[in-house]
């Protein structure tokens, strides 16, 4: 199943950024001559059909499939056409760190806060004032995170300019493995982490509320009551435990998703992860780099759902492995 | 009755706030349970009787509320305890055999932590091999393999879930066993033998006992007194044999005549009509509208629930006549 639909996923990154109009060499050509290098003459001809062999673009297209296919599964993702001879998994995998630790975090952050604000908003012995959070998080929830990168890099980094405008750390620094340089890793990412987390807290909060005031109508949570129990004990052993099932799912395809959805915030904060390479390649009709960062993109959410479905048992004894 | 109770309910009344109106699901309800007895109670459904249940145990959730009475369990009314206080008391010394058994386990944790936690919230300062010695105990005594304490509830048959369900009602050894239906959702070969283990069970502790239902063949078996609930209200309260032969409120002689008899073939006889809406009670006597002995002062009067003869006691002004 895992392999089908990455096979099916390779294929649908084939044939989807040659339906786009525009040719990558020619945008290329393109952009040197815009910047008045290069002039128009009989060599220009010679020259792209020299660049289109290299990449294979002069082959027939079920050649080029075969040999895509191929070389994906070997993930080999081939050259990018922009940043050549840079191959294109090594592009990836120097973005990747930057998006993983950024989206990784920030998703787990918000899955958590938001698990345990929905599950006490559901609670009836719950503080009062926990109500008050279910119009603010709709109203967040509701709100585009880079728009709110964007107020929050207008009010924290340039009206107070208590943190940074954007990038993963400061320029001249060289990234290396001690104390200071992850302090200014983390300072660069609490705004885009912020915004992330900010926008989508709600809809976990908001979708753990429901799931929970259906478990707690359930008859274990009121014979969990007639024991006895402290209440710490049925909300986190005998409600929220319950309650989290459905929520581990929605965070397996939300954990692949917010990859591909982070794209706008790596583009307001200047981040120099996944999303940041694809906008660049997108740009510059980069079809070897579009193609290698949505096929990543697939991996990942096909990976993601598959360690939940290997961990998922040990979480619910019902689901037999 | 100078005997000492191991329950005593007095004019309990329960209510539901819907808007502003006042339903009262149970109404100024009044009963005594001694030590070792068997109270069966039984209605139709609506009748109050899983109320009056969870309204004992304080686990009536709004908009259900209690408006006055009070349960006197060892000295102490229960209704009047502090949150951290009546938590001590349940399963201690009052506990519940739910009615949706099949459901009433949490489906992620093991029985033996299920019934672990139970002990462990009540402080009794027991050592972990002590505690899964009780449980092993305790299964056995229901009739269940000690393996069962690792498994799950999805593991187990519905039968076998009840007689876990048993097994955690005795696990502290409560002066109060409340059991709601406790068969309701079993067929009828398991409802005698889990029905025998509970009576087992209960009489080895020798804790009192409510077991709430509608199964009157049920009742006749288990129960040792048994009283009828309509509307919110305790119509009769007599000791079963007495019940059987000679019913004293016209409701109760109309539940005994509906059931089936081997003895005779006859056309079951039904109970004309149907229980009022709580919303909108008749005038008088809440069954007057169903009573074919009716008469103008069953319109009027509500009827209060007195003694007849004895331990026996009716709401009904046609038997405080026949007393009299």
């Amino acid at each position: 199943m895992f392999f089908v639909v990455v096979i099916l996923a390779a294929t649908l990154n084939f044939i989807i950024p040659r339906l786009a109009p525009g040719d990558p060499i020619g945008a290329v050509l393109e952009e040197l001559r815009a910047r008045g290098a290069g002039t128009q003459s009989d060599a220009e001809d010679e020259i792209v059909a020299a660049y289109r062999a290299r990449f294979g673009l002069d082959q027939p297209v079920h050649i080029q499939y075969f040999r895509f296919l191929f070389n994906t599964l070997r993930f080999d993702l081939g050259y990018s056409i922009s940043y050549y001879p840079q191959k294109v998994e090594a592009a990836l995998l120097r973005s990747l760190p930057w998006t993983v630790g950024l989206l990784a975090i920030s998703t787990v952050i918000s899955f958590a806060a938001g698990s345990f604000f929905g599950a006490m908003m559901a609670w009836p012995r719950a503080p009062g004032f926990m109500q008050r959070f279910v119009p603010m998080f709709m109203v967040l929830s509701a709100v585009p995170y880079y728009l709110l990168g964007l107020i929050l890099v207008y009010i924290f980094a340039f009206v107070m300019r208590l943190l940074p405008l954007g990038g993963a750390y400061s320029s001249g620094t060289i990234p290396r493995l001690d104390l200071d340089f992850l302090l200014d890793v983390i300072r660069h990412g609490i705004l885009p982490a912020l915004s992330i987390v900010l926008t989508s807290v709600g809809f976990w909060a908001l979708g753990m509320r429901g799931v929970m005031v259906t478990v707690l109508g359930e008859d274990y949570l009121t014979l969990a009551e007639a024991k006895g129990l402290p209440d710490r004990r049925i909300f986190f052993a005998y409600a929220m435990r319950n309650a989290l099932l459905p929520q581990v799912t929605s965070l397996a395809i939300a954990l692949g998703t917010v990859t591909s959805g982070a794209v706008l915030v790596e583009v307001v904060f200047n981040y120099p992860g996944i999303g940041w390479l694809l906008y660049n390649a997108l740009r510059s009709s980069d079809y070897y780099m579009v193609q290698g960062v949505a096929f990543f993109l697939i991996l990942t959410v096909a990976v993601s759902v598959l360690i939940v479905d290997l961990i998922y048992p040990l979480l619910d004894p019902r689901i037999e492995r | 009755m100078s005997r000492q109770t191991a329950l005593q309910v007095n004019n309990l009344r329960v209510s539901y706030m819907t808007g502003d109106r006042e339903v009262k699901a149970v109404d100024d309800v009044s009963f005594s349970l001694y030590p070792g007895e068997r109270l069966g109670i039984v209605g139709e459904s609506g009748s109050g009787k899983t109320t009056l249940a969870l309204a004992l145990m304080r686990l009536h959730k709004p908009p259900a509320y209690i408006m006055g009475g009070e349960a006197i369990l060892d000295g102490s009314d229960i209704l009047a305890l502090e949150r951290e206080d009546m938590r001590q008391t349940r399963w201690s010394k009052l506990s519940l055999i739910p009615q949706g058994s099949m459901n009433s386990l949490n489906p992620v944790i093991k029985i033996k932590h299920q019934m672990a936690d139970a002990i462990e919230a009540h402080e009794r300062g027991w050592s972990r091999a002590q505690i899964a010695k009780h449980i092993g105990e305790l299964l056995g005594r229901v009739g269940l393999p000690d393996s069962v304490a690792e498994m799950y509830p999805h593991e187990l048959s519905g039968g076998m879930k009840q007689r876990v369900c048993i097994a955690l009602a005795i696990i502290l050894e409560p002066s109060v066993i409340i059991a709601d239906e406790p068969t309701s959702a079993l067929d009828v070969v398991v409802q005698r033998v889990v029905m025998q283990t509970l009576n087992d069970v209960q009489e080895q502790l020798n804790a009192a006992m409510i077991i709430i239902g509608h199964d009157m063949g049920l009742m006749a078996q288990s129960a040792d007194r048994l009283a009828v609930m309509y509307a919110g209200k305790m119509v009769e309260v007599s000791p079963i044999s007495a019940f059987f032969s000679d019913p004293q409120h016209p409701y109760s002689k109309l539940l005994i005549s509906s059931l089936p008899s081997p003895e005779e073939k006859r056309e079951l006889a039904g109970i004309p009509g149907s229980q009022p809406s709580l919303l909108e009670l008749p005038s008088g006597c809440a069954f007057h509208p169903r009573c074919p002995l009716a008469v103008e002062r069953c319109r009027q009067e509500i009827p209060l629930l007195r003694d007849v003869s004895g331990d026996r006691r009716a709401a009904c002004h046609l038997v405080e006549d026949l007393a009299s």
